[in-house]
């Protein structure tokens, strides 16, 4: 492991991550966020993938876009340390390579050393318990 | 139709009062500032901040017999929303005098408005994939403030001066909660709440409410006070579309030329402008938007005082504002309005009155500029 990267600042992993709430609609997304997998739903009328998962296709209201693995790779479009300065964390726009922006949280990271535009990676699932959620980390850690 | 009535509550932070009792006080207080009595209103306009059944609950509490009910909850924005939705439900011959109140006391309540997150709704939609990241009010604005440096250049320094703006105004407002005229330096030196935010980009927190009575001419008429025309009104929702997300404008883009259109005017027409400013970036934004100036020139725009009431080219928020004011039940828009009344009314502090202020613009945002929003504008002259 490069040796930056277990001296950098380990913020974003927080103990108080609510588990969300499951619906039928959305278990396959948390069902892939378990197994450390990032989700989307691509819509069979329009072709467009679409972020939060919908049963109904946002942009052309066609139904039940199909569930597709993302790559889990993005850029950071926008960002924000956040939290109190003795434990900060930090919240994040990611675009994906396919092309919706979530929201999320940027882990394993200095966040004197982020930038927007900067490539990021799906991180492993938060561990001690917390609940599976899709998280990102620099991609090169710098 | 016309604004007769308007009317801020002077709490600031009311431990001994109850939110109905809050929103009362302020319907009295407009009502009695129009000339007008409990038993004229027919037409009742409340947001999400009103509590149990919204106007259901408070028509009991206040004793109003109304043939018109209106509850649209957009945020912050909503009261501008509801002087437009009450001029065409006037239009229409649905009621004839439209009272509007919002009133909170979330200071009193030790509310940790900005800075915590908070689940608006379990049953949002959007709650399972936002809330688990703790996205908060202060963060959720930051991350627009980030991307509208990294995309214009955008700086701290600039956004500092719309601080510092209204704190020249709130020094001579005896209600406003920080009447400290600040410095750039005093911005940029109070402390990291959600970067590139600090806590001098925030407004403040307060207790309080306020109303507005809205009619139409012939009653108007009839009264002593000056009255306000709603010229032009323009409405508008701003979501995060499916992923694809553009932080660097507001929903004024939309409200913004619609009003304008509908009152025939354009923003250099405008001589003051109440602009909702839950934060800093949120005024520099919708100032664009609204095209006080070019897209991305906002910084420049706000820079050196151009917003102090006297001394630059668009006085704002000359209550002080959010920023330094008033900001009750964590919803500035019917500050925004109630200022803007003041104003073409002659009837702001002397020291803050644009002379001859005949047109003003009042704009509001409600929700989160950084996911989903509501925007409001509205157009207003002095007859």
């Amino acid at each position: 492991m490069n040796p930056e990267y277990t001296m950098a600042t380990h913020i974003g992993i927080r103990t108080d991550i609510p588990t969300p709430e499951r619906s039928p609609e959305t278990a396959p997304y948390w069902d892939g966020a378990a197994r450390g997998e990032l989700w989307l739903r691509r819509c069979g009328g329009c072709g467009r993938p679409h972020h939060y998962p919908r049963s109904i296709c946002p942009f052309c209201f066609a139904p039940e876009p199909a569930w597709e693995r993302a790559s889990g790779r993005g850029v950071v479009y926008s960002y924000s340390v956040a939290g109190r300065t003795d434990a900060p964390y930090v919240i994040a726009y990611v675009t994906l390579a396919e092309g919706p922006t979530m929201m999320t949280n940027l882990v394993d990271c200095d966040p004197a050393a982020l930038a927007i535009g900067q490539p990021v990676v799906l991180a492993a699932p938060p561990a001690e318990g917390g609940p599976p959620i899709p998280m990102f980390r620099p991609e090169v850690l710098r | 139709m016309y604004i007769v009535g308007a009317y801020e509550h002077p709490t600031r932070k009311a431990d001994d009062k109850s939110v109905a009792q809050l929103h009362a006080e302020s319907a009295a207080g407009a009502l009695a500032d129009a000339g007008l009595s409990k038993d004229d209103v027919d037409g009742y306009f409340c947001a999400g901040d009103a509590p149990g059944l919204g106007p259901l609950s408070l028509a009991d509490y206040m004793g109003l017999r109304l043939r018109h009910l209106d509850s649209t909850e957009t945020g912050g924005s909503s009261y501008l929303i509801h002087v437009s939705h009450a001029v065409q439900a006037i239009a229409a011959g649905k009621c004839s005098v439209a009272l509007i109140t919002l009133a909170g006391r979330p200071r009193a309540e030790g509310l940790a408005t900005g800075t915590a997150p908070r689940v608006y709704d379990a049953a949002a939609p959007d709650v399972p994939f936002e809330f688990p990241y703790a996205p908060t009010t202060a963060n959720l604005y930051a991350m627009c403030a980030m991307r509208h440096m990294h995309r214009y250049g955008t700086t701290s320094e600039q956004l500092a001066w719309i601080k510092v703006a209204a704190s020249h105004h709130a020094q001579w407002n005896e209600h406003a909660m920080l009447r400290k005229v600040v410095t750039v330096e005093d911005v940029l030196a109070s402390p990291r709440v959600a970067s590139p935010l600090h806590r001098l980009d925030c407004c403040v927190i307060s207790d309080g409410g306020g109303a507005l009575v809205v009619t139409r001419p012939e009653i108007a008429r009839a009264l002593k006070r000056a009255r306000v025309r709603v010229r032009g009104s323009g409405e508008a929702a701003k979501h995060a579309m499916g992923g694809d997300i553009d932080l660097t404008y507001s929903g004024a883009a939309v409200s913004g030329p619609i009003a304008f259109a509908e009152a025939g005017v354009k923003p250099s027409d405008i001589k003051y402008a109440s602009i909702y400013d839950s934060f800093t970036i949120t005024v520099l934004m919708q100032l664009e938007d609204l095209g006080f100036c070019e897209k991305g020139q906002g910084g420049r725009f706000v820079a050196d005082g151009n917003l102090i009431s006297g001394v630059g080219r668009l006085p704002f928020n000359t209550d002080g504002g959010g920023l330094c004011n008033n900001h009750p039940a964590n919803r500035g828009g019917m500050t925004k309005v109630i200022e803007a009344v003041r104003q073409l009314r002659g009837e702001a502090h002397p020291r803050v009155q644009v002379p001859n202020c005949d047109l003003a613009l009042a704009q509001g945002t409600g929700g989160q500029l950084g996911s989903r929003h509501g925007s409001a504008t509205l157009i207003l002259e002095r007859e």
